[in-house]
C-alpha cells in the first residue's frame, strides 16, 4: 500500500490540513475569537523547539552515546524554570515596543542601530542554515526509505544526482510554498500569525502521538517492556556502555556545554523569539507554560533509549543508520500505518520547524536587511505615494524561498558527513552569540553598540572558523589539511584546537573560544565610552521593562508632525485601510471623533512609529519617521532626566529638604518677628506708662496750686506770685515732655525732619555754651572751653546739633556740685571725625547706670541733689540724633570722679567734602 | 504580590536545584553498571530527577490559585 503515490497524497492531504487549521485560526482571530489563547497551546506551539532533529536525530545520537541526547532538553527545562523573569521580560519589552524579531530586539536595545540589526539578520540566516538542511535531510531520507518499501535500503550516500532530480530539492520548494502561503498572506503590524501557532501546536501534537506511539511499539510490541529491552542489550557486547556511562566520548564537559547551548537556544533561536515571544497572546500563558513545555519534552524523550537499543539489537550488522530507526523499525515489522503516522509525524516535525524559522528569518531580513537598504535609495524614501505593502511581501517571500535554498545548498555540501544532531549543534552554537548582547542588554545598561557589534562579530567569527569551515572540510569541500594543520599551517590556528587547547569535543571547544571572544569584545568595547542618549533611553526601557510606571517611549520624544503625514507614511507600509483603521482606533481610544482632529503629539508620534515597527522593524521605522516629523534631539542629560527614576525621586526628596529647610527658616524668623513684635509691645506699654507718669507728676503740681489759689483768696501776693510761677515753670516742662515725645516718636518712627547743611562744629559749640552760660552762673560753676581752628567742617542738622549740645550741657550743670562747679567743653580731631567731650566734676556715674540713663525716661536718681529736673527722654534723644548722622554717643565715668560725655561724628563723605571745601574758598 | 515573589523564588531554587541535579559530580553518582527494576541506573535517576523536577516546577506554579 505505501507507495509513491500515496507518500504525496498523504503528505499533501497532511498539509492541507494544516492549511486548513490555519485559515480557520486567522478566520477565528479576525472575528476577536482567538483559538490560540490558552496555555496548553502556547505550550505546544514551543514544543516546535522539537524538530526532525528530535523525531530522528535523538535515536540517532542515543544509539552512540547513550543519554547524550537528553542536555538539549534538559537545559530548556531548566530555564523554563527561569522564564517568569527572563522570557517573561523579552515579552514585556517586545510588546511595548512592537519587537517582532531578535535582530529587531537587538537593534532596537543598542538605540536601534541598522547596522546591529543587520548582522544579527546575517548571524541568524548562516547559523540556521544547517539547522534547515537537517529537516530537508531528515525528510528526504524518510521519504526515500518509505518508497524503498518494504525493503529498507539506506540512502545513497555517494551518488550525487543532478538537482532536478534531488528529492530534497523538490521539498525544499515545496516547503517555500507552504510557507509563503501560511505565514506572507498578508502584511500585519504586528507579525502575529495565529492560525500559523494553531497548525503548530497541532503538528506537535501529531508529532508526539507518533513518536510515543513508535515507543510503546517498540517497547512492548516488539520487546517485553522496558527491562527486558534493558537485558537484552546487556548481554550484547558494546550496547552495555550505552546505559552506563555517562555521554561516552564527550564527559561532562560535553554534557555540561549541551545544556547551555540548548538552554540559550531556547530563549535566541529565531523561531522560538517568534513563538514564545512575538505570537504570545496573553503573558499569564507562561506561568502554566513554564511547566507544560518540560513536561512535553518529557514525554517526547521518554523511549528515545528504548527505540534506539531495541534498533541497534533489531538491525545488528545490518548497517542501518540509526538517525532512521524511528521509521525503519516499524516498517521491518510491516506495520504500514504506524509508519505512515511516524512519517506524518516527522513531516510534522520538519514542516513546523522550517515554516516558524523560515517566516521568523524572513521577517529579519525584510525589517532588519532589505529595508535598510530600501531606505538609501532616496527615490523610495521621497514618493510618498507609493503603497510599499506589496513591496515588503514580496521581499519576505523571496527571503523565505532563499534561506530554504541555502538549506538546500548546506545540505548538498556538507549534509551527508554529519549525523542530524551535529548538524543541529553548529546551529545551536551559532545563535548562542546572541546570548551575550541579548542577556546583557536585559539587564546591564552599560551596553553599547560597539560592543554589542564587537561581541556579535567576534563570536561569530570564531564560531565560523571553529565550527561551519570545519563542516565543510569534514565533507571534502574544503581542503583536508586546513583542519590537521590549521590555517596557513600554523598548527597554532588549527579550527578544532584553537591555541593547542586540546582534549574538548568540538562544541565545547567552539562554545568556550567564542564566548570568550563575544563577552570578551561585548564588555571590553561597551566599556571604552558612556552609553549616548539613544542608547541611555533604549537601555532603560529594557532593563526596566518589569518596573512598574516605567516611562512610555513617548515620554522620550520631542517635536513636531503632522498627522496626515503620519497617516500616509503608515499607509504607505501597511496598507492605506489599515493604517485609517489604526488610526480611527487610536482616536477612538482617545476619544477623538476621527483621526483628523487628533493632536500630533508625542504619543502619536510614537504609536505611529511602533506601528511601523512591527512592519517594517524598529530601526527603519524610526528612520522613516523622521522623515516626516520634526524631531528635537535630546541631549543625554534631558534623556537621563526623563528616564531615571530614582534621579527624579532624588530631586524630589532634594527639592524637598530644601522646601523642609525653608519653612524650617520661615518659622523661625516668624518666631523672632513675634518675639520682637512682643517685645515692642511691652515696650510701647512701659513707655505709655512712663510718660503718663511723667505728665501726671507736673499736672498734680499744677492742679495743687491752682486749688490752693482758688480756695483760699486771702493768700499774699508774694505766695500768690510764687504759686503761680510754680504753674508756669509745671506747665512748661509739661510742654518741654509733650514736645520731646512727639519729638523722639518722630525720631523712631522716621518722620523727623532733617535739615543738613555744612557746619563749623566749634561755632555751634560756642552758641551752645552762651545758650547755657546763665544756668552755669546761676549754679557759681565755671565752664573751661578747647576748642582748636582751622577743623573740617561736616554736614549735619544744625538745630538738633544745638538739641544735643544743650542737653549735656544742661545735664552736666544739674549734677554739678554748687558753687565749685567745673565743665570742660572739648573738640578733637580724630580719624575720621569729630569727637566733642562734655566732662562734668559731679558725682560720677556708676558702671551698671551708664546704659541705664540712655534709655527713654531713666533718671539715675541722686542722692546728693534733688529729683532731677529733666523729662528722661533728652539723652535718648540726643543719641538717636547722633547716631542718625554716623556717629555714637556714650559716656565715661566712675562714681566720685564726674562724667564725661562724648560723642563722634564722622566727616561729610567725599562728595559732601568737595562741596564743604568750594563754600569755603571763595 | 507577595504570594507571586515566593512563586518566583521558589522557581529559581527549582532552576539552582535542578543544575546541580543534572551536572557532574551528582550524576557520576548514578553512572554505574546498576538497575532499578530492570531499567538501567543512570537512565532511571535521569528521568525521575527531570519528572520530579516538572512536578515541583508545577506545584510551584499551580497552587497559586487555590
Amino acid at each position: 500500500m505505501l507507495g509513491g503515490g500515496m507518500i504525496v497524497a498523504v503528505s499533501l492531504l497532511y498539509l492541507g490540513l494544516l492549511f486548513a487549521v490555519a485559515w480557520w485560526g486567522d478566520k477565528r482571530a479576525d472575528a476577536g475569537r482567538s483559538i490560540i489563547a490558552s496555555p496548553t497551546i502556547y505550550a505546544l506551539s514551543m514544543a516546535v523547539y522539537c524538530t526532525t532533529w528530535t523525531f530522528y536525530g535523538s535515536v540517532g545520537r542515543a544509539a552512540v552515546s547513550g543519554i547524550g541526547f537528553l542536555p538539549i532538553y534538559l537545559g530548556p527545562t531548566l530555564v523554563m524554570a527561569l522564564a517568569w523573569f527572563l522570557l517573561l521580560k523579552m515579552i514585556r519589552t517586545a510588546k511595548a515596543n512592537r519587537i517582532t524579531s531578535i535582530a529587531d530586539f537587538i537593534s532596537s536595545r543598542y538605540g536601534k542601530s541598522h547596522l546591529l540589526g543587520g548582522l544579527v539578520t546575517i548571524i541568524a540566516v548562516i547559523g540556521i542554515v544547517p539547522y534547515i538542511a537537517l529537516q530537508l535531510k531528515a525528510v528526504s531520507g524518510s521519504v526515500t526509505l518509505l518508497l524503498g518499501y518494504p525493503e529498507i535500503v539506506m540512502p545513497n550516500r555517494s551518488a550525487t544526482l543532478p538537482v532536478a532530480a534531488d528529492i530534497s530539492f523538490w521539498i525544499a520548494l515545496i516547503l517555500a510554498a507552504f510557507t509563503i502561503v501560511f505565514g506572507t498572506r498578508h502584511l500585519d503590524a504586528t507579525e502575529r500569525h495565529e492560525g500559523m501557532v494553531a497548525a503548530i501546536a497541532l503538528e506537535s501534537m501529531v508529532k508526539l502521538v507518533a513518536f510515543l506511539a513508535v515507543g510503546v511499539f517498540v517497547t512492548w510490541g516488539m520487546y517485553d517492556g522496558l527491562a527486558d529491552i534493558a537485558r537484552r542489550a546487556g548481554e550484547a557486547e558494546g550496547l552495555r556502555r550505552l546505559m552506563a556511562a555517562v555521554p561516552s566520548g564527550q564527559g561532562f564537559t560535553g554534557w555540561f556545554s549541551l545544556t547551555l547551548l540548548a538552554g540559550l537556544a531556547i530563549l535566541f533561536l529565531p523561531r522560538q523569539f517568534q513563538v514564545a515571544v512575538v505570537e504570545n497572546v496573553n503573558e499569564e500563558h507562561l506561568r502554566r507554560a513554564a511547566w507544560l513545555f518540560p513536561l512535553y519534552l518529557f514525554l517526547i524523550n521518554l523511549f528515545v533509549l528504548p527505540i534506539a537499543l531495541g534498533g541497534l539489537l533489531h538491525f545488528a550488522g545490518q548497517g542501518v543508520d540509526a538517525d532512521t530507526f524511528v521509521l525503519t523499525l516499524p516498517m521491518a515489522e510491516r506495520q504500514e500505518w504506524l509508519t505512515l503516522l511516524v512519517f506524518i509525524g516527522g513531516l510534522s516535525a520538519a514542516t513546523g520547524m522550517v515554516i516558524v524559522e523560515t517566516i521568523a528569518l524572513s521577517t529579519m531580513v525584510c525589517n532588519d536587511l532589505a529595508m535598510p537598504l530600501l531606505l538609501r535609495m532616496k527615490r523610495l524614501a521621497l514618493d510618498a505615494s507609493e503603497d510599499l505593502s506589496g513591496l515588503l511581501l514580496g521581499i519576505r517571500r523571496g527571503a523565505i524561498v532563499l534561506i530554504l535554498l541555502l538549506g538546500y545548498l548546506y545540505f548538498r555540501l556538507a549534509g551527508e558527513a554529519y549525523a542530524l544532531v551535529a548538524i543541529g549543534l553548529i546551529s545551536f552554537s551559532a545563535v548562542a552569540q546572541f546570548a551575550p548582547a541579548m542577556i546583557g542588554g536585559m539587564y546591564w545598561r552599560g551596553g553599547t553598540r560597539e560592543g554589542a557589534l564587537a561581541g556579535l562579530s567576534a563570536g561569530f567569527l570564531v564560531w565560523a572558523y571553529t565550527l561551519l569551515l570545519p563542516s565543510f572540510a569534514k565533507s571534502g569541500w574544503l581542503p583536508d589539511d586546513f583542519l590537521t594543520q590549521g590555517l596557513f599551517g600554523t598548527e597554532l590556528l588549527r579550527p578544532q584546537q584553537l591555541f593547542g587547547l586540546g582534549g574538548l569535543d568540538e562544541i565545547s571547544h567552539c562554545l568556550f573560544w567564542s564566548m570568550f571572544a563575544n563577552i570578551g569584545c561585548y564588555v571590553a568595547v561597551s566599556l571604552l565610552r558612556a552609553p549616548s542618549a539613544a542608547e541611555a533611553s533604549q537601555a532603560t526601557l529594557f532593563v526596566d521593562a518589569l518596573r512598574h510606571g516605567r516611562p512610555a517611549g513617548a515620554a522620550l520624544w520631542r517635536g513636531r508632525a503632522e498627522i496626515a503625514d503620519l497617516l500616509a507614511l503608515v499607509g504607505r507600509f501597511l496598507g492605506p485601510q489599515r493604517a485609517q483603521a489604526a488610526f480611527a482606533e487610536y482616536a477612538r481610544r482617545h476619544g477623538a471623533a476621527d483621526p483628523e482632529s487628533l493632536e500630533a503629539d508625542a504619543e502619536l508620534v510614537h504609536y505611529a512609529e511602533s506601528l511601523l515597527a512591527g512592519a517594517i522593524g524598529s530601526a527603519s521605522a524610526r528612520v522613516m519617521v523622521a522623515s516626516v516629523a520634526k524631531e528635537e534631539p535630546l541631549s543625554l542629560t534631558e534623556v537621563m532626566n526623563i528616564l531615571d527614576e530614582a534621579s527624579q525621586l532624588r530631586t524630589y526628596s532634594r527639592a524637598l529638604e530644601r522646601k523642609s529647610a525653608e519653612l524650617t527658616a520661615a518659622t523661625r524668623e516668624l518666631k523672632a518677628a513675634n518675639e520682637r513684635l512682643q517685645e515692642l509691645d511691652r515696650l510701647k506699654d512701659d513707655f505709655m506708662s512712663s510718660v503718663t507718669h511723667e505728665l501726671r507728676t507736673p499736672l498734680t503740681s499744677i492742679r495743687a496750686f491752682s486749688e490752693i489759689l482758688r480756695d483760699d483768696p486771702r493768700i499774699a501776693l508774694a505766695d500768690r506770685t510764687r504759686f503761680l510761677g510754680l504753674i508756669v515753670s509745671e506747665t512748661e516742662r509739661l510742654t518741654r515732655l509733650v514736645n520731646q515725645t512727639l519729638d523722639m516718636a518722630k525720631i523712631e518712627s522716621g518722620h523727623a525732619d532733617w535739615h543738613a547743611s555744612e557746619i563749623d562744629l566749634k561755632a555751634l559749640i560756642e552758641q551752645s555754651v552762651a545758650a547755657t552760660s546763665q544756668l552755669f552762673r546761676e549754679k557759681g560753676a565755671r565752664i573751661e572751653l578747647d576748642l582748636p581752628d582751622g577743623l573740617p567742617r561736616i554736614r549735619a542738622d544744625r538745630d538738633r546739633l544745638i538739641q544735643v549740645m544743650l542737653n549735656l550741657l544742661s545735664n552736666a550743670v544739674k549734677f554739678l556740685p554748687a558753687g565749685h562747679g567745673r565743665v570742660r567743653v572739648a573738640l578733637r580731631p580724630c580719624a575720621d571725625g569729630l569727637e566733642v567731650s562734655v566732662a562734668d566734676n559731679g558725682p560720677g556715674i556708676r558702671g551698671e547706670d551708664q546704659q541705664v540713663i540712655f534709655e527713654k525716661f531713666r533718671q539715675v536718681g541722686d542722692a546728693l541733689t534733688d529729683k532731677p529736673a529733666g523729662t528722661g527722654l533728652g539723652l535718648p534723644i540726643s543719641r538717636r540724633i547722633v547716631e542718625h548722622f554716623g556717629g555714637r554717643l556714650w559716656v565715661e565715668s566712675a562714681p566720685g570722679e564726674g562724667a564725661t560725655f562724648r560723642f563722634f561724628l564722622p566727616l561729610a563723605p567725599p562728595g559732601g567734602e568737595e562741596a564743604a571745601r568750594e563754600t569755603a574758598t571763595p | 504580590m507577595h504570594r507571586r515573589m515566593r512563586t518566583g523564588e521558589r522557581l529559581v531554587a527549582a532552576f539552582l536545584g535542578g543544575c546541580v541535579l543534572f551536572n557532574y559530580p551528582l550524576l557520576s553518582l548514578f553512572d554505574r553498571a546498576a538497575s532499578v527494576f530492570g531499567v538501567p541506573l543512570l537512565y532511571a535517576y535521569v528521568f525521575v530527577a527531570w519528572g520530579g523536577l516538572i512536578a515541583l516546577m508545577a506545584w510551584f506554579i499551580e497552587r497559586r490559585g487555590e
